[in-house]
């Protein structure tokens, strides 16, 4: 067997005396689309932050494609430029427009030329439909568009996996779909994704395993036609309760 | 002063405004009626035409360009020695802060003056090193200072980024001087471009310090020169024509400054 995408083991992480994470274990499978829901509070942004390493974990390993990134000879920035990952708050270069935001990494970390840093922009923008926005500044893009440009410039680093710390959270309801579709389409693609969410339409329909996690652990993990349609823990139950509510 | 009670507030507000303006005005006519009724005595002692027109044009071709030359050194390295005291003061490393710390403390607590005659005069006579340039024995001093007053506002402006900005730039596999240089130090430079103008007037005024130690005749400043002529007359002229021209560079930038700071407020 392969080695998986991403294998946590037993991963703690405090900030103070504040322990976010008691103990995670889990796997993500290359392809797959993995998706953590549970209320906020319950260290699923945590979790996700510590898989590129933007938190030090305080004990416990991950390994990505079998590479321990917790040892101390682990090499971050190496780490970081296999994995894609995308902000609740877009955080797009706000001095540069949207090309140059897609070309600025593959300049400076990949050693890409001017001209095929463009080119692999460009295709990128088309991939998310704002190939006509190429030369806009942030500023002048909707929120949707922003965070779709944020997709586009992980996906020009040409990962190997995508992080989504609740992409659509910062959105105005009416942006989160398309949004959304474009996370769809990378998930068909076959793109390995990690996806903090609280559309829990979109696990439905995109994930292949959901994880609920609640006060620093996992709570359940399954497929989504049973996390998400007949859950086995109450604690769940009531999350997805209060949120279908909160919904309607 | 039961009348003063009775009054409403705005009416309070209108008689001291009125009182205000009639002293003001009473100050001003005074003034311009003892200067006008003594106008050959003032314009031979402070504003003699002649000694105005004998002033240029090395006033401006050496004088000036002199002031603009210091004030550009000065503020160049005091950019380079700000920003690397800045980043110090945000290392993870305490030591590494608190060097930046006493820098910026004893290069600030030391008057600027005290600063250019050392650099400029003491330190050249007890080690024997002697300055080649025509500037810089006045730089030095005036970099070292400026770059201790702006390490503060460079670092305001390096934390006013949002954190987010870094964190993009770590995620997209940059290191942490790719970021900083290419990511978060262009943006900090654009929020404090208003408070480094302030800094730059401040500066271009500072060089006047450093007719303290001697140029040669090619790289006086414009306070030097003025004073020469003063001495040179026995006259005051020079020197109030060095004040207006002080004021002709510093007005414009200090207007600039202020047109940058608005326009970056309404950015918010």
């Amino acid at each position: 067997m392969s080695e998986a995408a991403v294998r946590i083991v037993d991963l703690h992480k405090s900030f103070g005396d504040l322990e976010v994470l008691k103990g995670i274990d889990f796997e993500v499978q290359l392809g797959e689309v993995v998706c953590i829901i549970g209320p906020s509070g319950s260290g699923k942004s945590t979790l996700l932050r510590c898989v590129n390493r933007l938190e030090e974990p305080t004990a416990g390993q991950i390994f990505i494609e079998g590479e321990d990134i917790t040892h101390p000879d682990c090499w971050v920035d190496d780490v970081r430029r296999n994995i894609g990952m995308v902000f609740q708050r877009f955080n797009l270069f706000p001095h540069l427009t949207a090309i140059e935001n897609l070309m600025v990494a593959q300049r400076k970390v990949l050693n890409r030329s001017k001209d095929e840093a463009e080119k692999v922009a460009m295709a990128n923008l088309e991939r998310v439909g704002l190939v006509d926005k190429a030369h806009e500044y942030p500023i002048n893009l909707s929120g949707g568009q922003q965070q779709r440009v944020a997709i586009a410039r992980a996906l020009s680093m040409e990962p190997d996996m995508m992080l989504f710390d609740e992409a659509t959270s910062a959105l105005d309801p009416e942006l989160v779909g398309e949004v959304l579709s474009v996370m769809r389409q990378l998930a068909e693609e076959g793109m390995t994704m990690l996806v903090v969410t609280h559309e829990i339409g979109f696990a439905k329909g995109v994930a292949d395993r959901v994880v609920f996690m609640d006060e620093g652990i996992v709570m359940e993990e399954g497929p989504p036609s049973q996390v998400l349609v007949d859950p086995r823990e109450p604690r769940t139950r009531e999350f997805l309760r209060a949120v279908l509510e909160e919904g309607i | 002063m039961n009348w003063w009670r009775s009054l409403s507030r705005r009416r309070r507000g209108e008689i001291i405004r009125i009182v205000i303006y009639v002293i003001f005005g009473l100050l001003v006519a005074g003034l311009v009626g003892v200067i006008a009724s003594r106008w050959d005595i003032v314009q031979d002692a402070l504003l003699k035409p002649d000694l105005i027109k004998g002033l240029f044009p090395e006033i401006i071709t050496i004088a000036l360009k002199n002031t603009i030359i210091f004030t550009a050194l000065g503020f160049g390295g005091g950019l380079i020695v700000g920003l690397i005291l800045a980043l110090m003061k945000i290392s993870p490393y305490a030591p590494i802060r608190w060097m930046s710390t006493v820098y910026i403390e004893v290069f600030r607590g030391i008057p600027l003056l005290v600063w250019i005659l050392l650099i400029g005069a003491a330190l050249p006579l007890a080690l024997g090193i002697r300055f080649t340039g025509l500037y810089t024995k006045g730089a030095i001093p005036l970099g070292l200072v400026a770059g201790a007053y702006m390490a503060e506002t460079i670092r305001a402006g390096i934390e006013a980024v949002p954190r987010g900005q870094m964190e993009a730039a770590r995620s997209l596999g940059m290191s942490y001087g790719q970021a900083m240089s290419s990511i978060i130090l262009p943006q900090a430079f654009r929020i404090i471009i208003p408070p480094l103008t302030n800094e730059l007037v401040l500066l271009l005024k500072d060089t006047s310090l450093v007719s303290a130690v001697g140029f040669t005749a090619q790289g006086v400043e414009l306070t030097r020169f003025v004073r020469n002529a003063v001495q040179d007359n026995a006259n005051a002229t020079p020197m109030i024509f060095g004040g207006m021209v002080y004021l002709f560079v510093t007005i414009p930038l200090t207007q600039l400054a202020r047109v940058m700071e608005r326009r970056a407020a309404r950015a918010r």
